[in-house]
C-alpha cells in the first residue's frame, strides 16, 4: 500500500492543485464581493496609489511624442488655425451676447412662472491618460481625481457632447464609464419635437440604441437627441447622439432605432468634467401598489 | 538556434528572485502601454507569457501565488473586476506547472503549439468571467492569445539569453 505513494523528498508546501483551488475560490469570492458590494473600493484606491506612478511612467513616451509633435506643428497651420479661431470667436461672441439676453429673459419668465432656476455648471478641464484599456470595458482614465475634488457621478463631456460619467475616483485619477458602455442609460429628449426617451449603450463605441420606443413614435433619421435633465444626473440640453437608423417592423412591439454618439472620445485629449451636480428633492416613496405593477421600472433606473 | 539554447541550459546562471521580479515588472509595464485601436485587439499579454515561462522553467520559484498577486495588480491598472486577471493567471500558472516537463521536451516551434491552448484557456477564463457578470463578449479579444503564442519563442530566447553567464564568450 505504501508503494503507491509518491516519494516526497522535499517539503514544497501544498500541491499545485490545492493552491489552484484555494486561489480560484479566493478570486471568485473577490469577484462576487466586487460586483455586489462596494467594500473593495478603498483597497483598490490604495493599490492604485502604488500603480499610478508606473502608469504615468509608461504613458510618458507617447505623451512626449505628442508634445514634440505639437512643437513642430508648422507655422502655416498655426496662422491658419489662429485666423479660423478668431473668426469663430467673433461669431461666438455675437451669439453669446444673444444668449445672455435670452438667459436673462428666460430667468425673468421663469421667475414669473415660479419655476426652479436652471443652474450654471462649473467645469474642470482634464486630460485623458488612457483610452479603452481593456477590450471588454472601454473606460477612460482622466488625470484628475479626488485631489481635484472630482466626485463619482459627475458628467464628462467634450466640446460637442456628452462622453460619459465618472464612476470611480482614485486620489489622482478618475475612471469614466462611456455612454456607449453596455446598458449605460441616459435620459434624452428629441430636439425636434421634445419626445422623451432613454438611450442605452450597446457595448460598441460607435453605437447607441433607443429602446422601448413604440413603432408609431415620431423619430426620423438625423434627429438630434439631447439630455432631458430628468433624473438630475445630467444637466438639460447637452447633445448626446444622432439617430442614424430607424427600423419599424410591425412584428415587434418596439421600433429598432440606432444612434451614433455626437461626442468623439478618440478625437481629443482634453475633456470637461462638470462639477456641481443638480440637487433634486428626494423622490417620494413609491407605494406598494405601483411597485408591484411595474417591478422592472424601479430596477432599471438604478445606473 | 532553438536547439542550441535548449542544449546549453545547464550553463545558465542560477536564477535570482530579483531577475524574476524584474522580468514580471517589465512585462506589466509593457501591458500598461497605452495600446489603442487595432493594436489593442492585437495586444499580446506579456505578463501571461512571462508567467508561463517562469512556471515551466522554474516551477518551484514561481507559482500560483505569485501569478495571483500579479493578476491583482493588473486588475487595478485595467479597472477590471477584482480577481478577473488573478483568476485567469492562476489557472495559467497551474497548467504551466503541471505540464512543465511535457512542454520542455519539445523545441521552441513545437512549444508554441503546446502553450497556445494554455493561453487560450487563460483568455477564455477571463472572457467567461466577464460574460457571466456583464453579459457581453467580444470575440476579437481572443486574437490576443494567438499573438501571445507567436511571441512565445522570442520571449523565451530573450529570457534564456539574459540568464546565460556573461563571460562565457571570453573563456573559450
Amino acid at each position: 500500500m505504501e508503494q503507491n505513494q509518491p516519494l516526497n523528498f522535499f517539503n514544497r508546501g501544498p500541491s499545485p492543485a490545492v493552491r489552484l483551488v484555494f486561489f480560484t475560490l479566493f478570486s471568485l469570492l473577490l469577484l462576487f464581493v466586487d460586483v455586489r458590494y462596494r467594500y473593495l473600493e478603498s483597497i483598490r484606491s490604495g493599490l492604485s496609489v502604488l500603480v499610478y506612478p508606473l502608469q504615468r511612467l509608461v504613458t510618458a513616451p507617447s505623451k512626449l511624442w505628442h508634445e514634440v509633435d505639437d512643437f513642430f506643428s508648422s507655422h502655416n497651420s498655426l496662422i491658419r488655425d489662429n485666423a479660423e479661431l478668431h473668426h469663430q470667436h467673433t461669431l461666438d461672441v455675437a451669439q453669446l451676447l444673444q444668449l445672455e439676453a435670452l438667459k436673462a429673459e428666460n430667468q425673468h419668465l421663469r421667475n414669473l412662472l415660479m419655476v426652479q432656476q436652471r443652474a450654471d455648471y462649473p467645469m474642470q478641464l482634464a486630460e485623458i491618460m488612457y483610452v479603452e484599456r481593456d477590450i471588454f470595458n472601454r473606460k477612460i482614465l482622466l488625470d484628475k481625481g479626488a485631489q481635484a475634488k472630482v466626485l463619482a457621478g459627475q458628467v464628462v463631456m467634450d466640446d460637442s457632447g456628452i462622453v460619459g460619467q465618472v464612476t470611480r475616483v482614485y486620489p489622482w485619477m478618475s475612471e469614466v464609464t462611456l455612454i456607449t458602455d453596455k446598458d449605460h442609460a441616459v435620459p434624452v429628449q428629441v430636439l425636434r419635437n421634445g419626445l422623451r426617451a432613454v438611450v442605452f449603450g450597446s457595448g460598441d463605441t460607435g453605437e447607441l440604441a433607443l429602446r422601448y420606443m413604440p413603432i408609431s413614435s415620431d423619430i426620423q433619421n438625423g434627429d438630434v437627441l439631447v439630455t432631458s435633465g430628468i433624473d438630475g444626473t445630467y444637466p438639460v440640453g447637452l447633445p448626446v447622439a444622432k439617430v442614424i437608423h430607424v427600423e419599424r417592423d410591425p412584428a415587434y412591439p418596439f421600433a429598432r432605432i440606432l444612434c451614433a454618439p455626437i461626442a468623439g472620445v478618440d478625437k481629443r485629449r482634453q475633456l470637461l468634467i462638470l462639477s456641481g451636480l443638480l440637487k433634486l428633492p428626494e423622490r417620494p416613496e413609491v407605494t406598494e401598489e405601483i411597485a408591484t405593477n411595474k417591478p422592472k421600472n424601479s430596477r432599471r433606473g438604478g445606473r | 538556434m532553438s536547439d542550441r539554447i535548449l542544449n546549453d541550459q545547464e550553463f545558465q546562471l542560477p536564477v535570482s528572485r530579483i531577475f524574476i521580479a524584474a522580468s514580471l515588472f517589465v512585462a506589466l509595464l509593457l501591458d500598461w502601454l497605452p495600446w489603442q485601436g487595432i493594436w489593442l485587439a492585437l495586444r499580446p499579454d506579456f505578463v501571461a507569457l512571462v508567467l508561463l515561462y517562469w512556471c515551466t522553467h522554474k516551477p518551484y520559484h514561481v507559482g500560483i501565488s505569485i501569478a495571483w498577486t500579479v493578476g491583482i495588480l493588473a486588475d487595478v491598472a485595467d479597472a477590471s473586476l477584482f480577481g478577473q486577471h488573478a483568476l485567469a493567471y492562476s489557472v495559467l500558472a497551474f497548467s504551466g506547472i503541471v505540464l512543465h516537463r511535457r512542454i520542455l521536451m519539445f523545441n521552441l516551434r513545437q512549444q508554441t503549439l503546446q502553450i497556445f491552448p494554455l493561453l487560450l484557456l487563460a483568455y477564455a477564463v477571463y472572457a467567461a468571467v466577464h460574460w457571466q457578470l456583464r453579459g457581453n463578449i467580444s470575440w476579437e479579444y481572443f486574437i490576443g492569445s494567438v499573438v501571445s503564442a507567436l511571441l512565445w519563442a522570442p520571449v523565451t530566447i530573450l529570457l534564456q539569453t539574459l540568464r546565460r553567464p556573461r563571460a562565457a564568450s571570453d573563456q573559450l
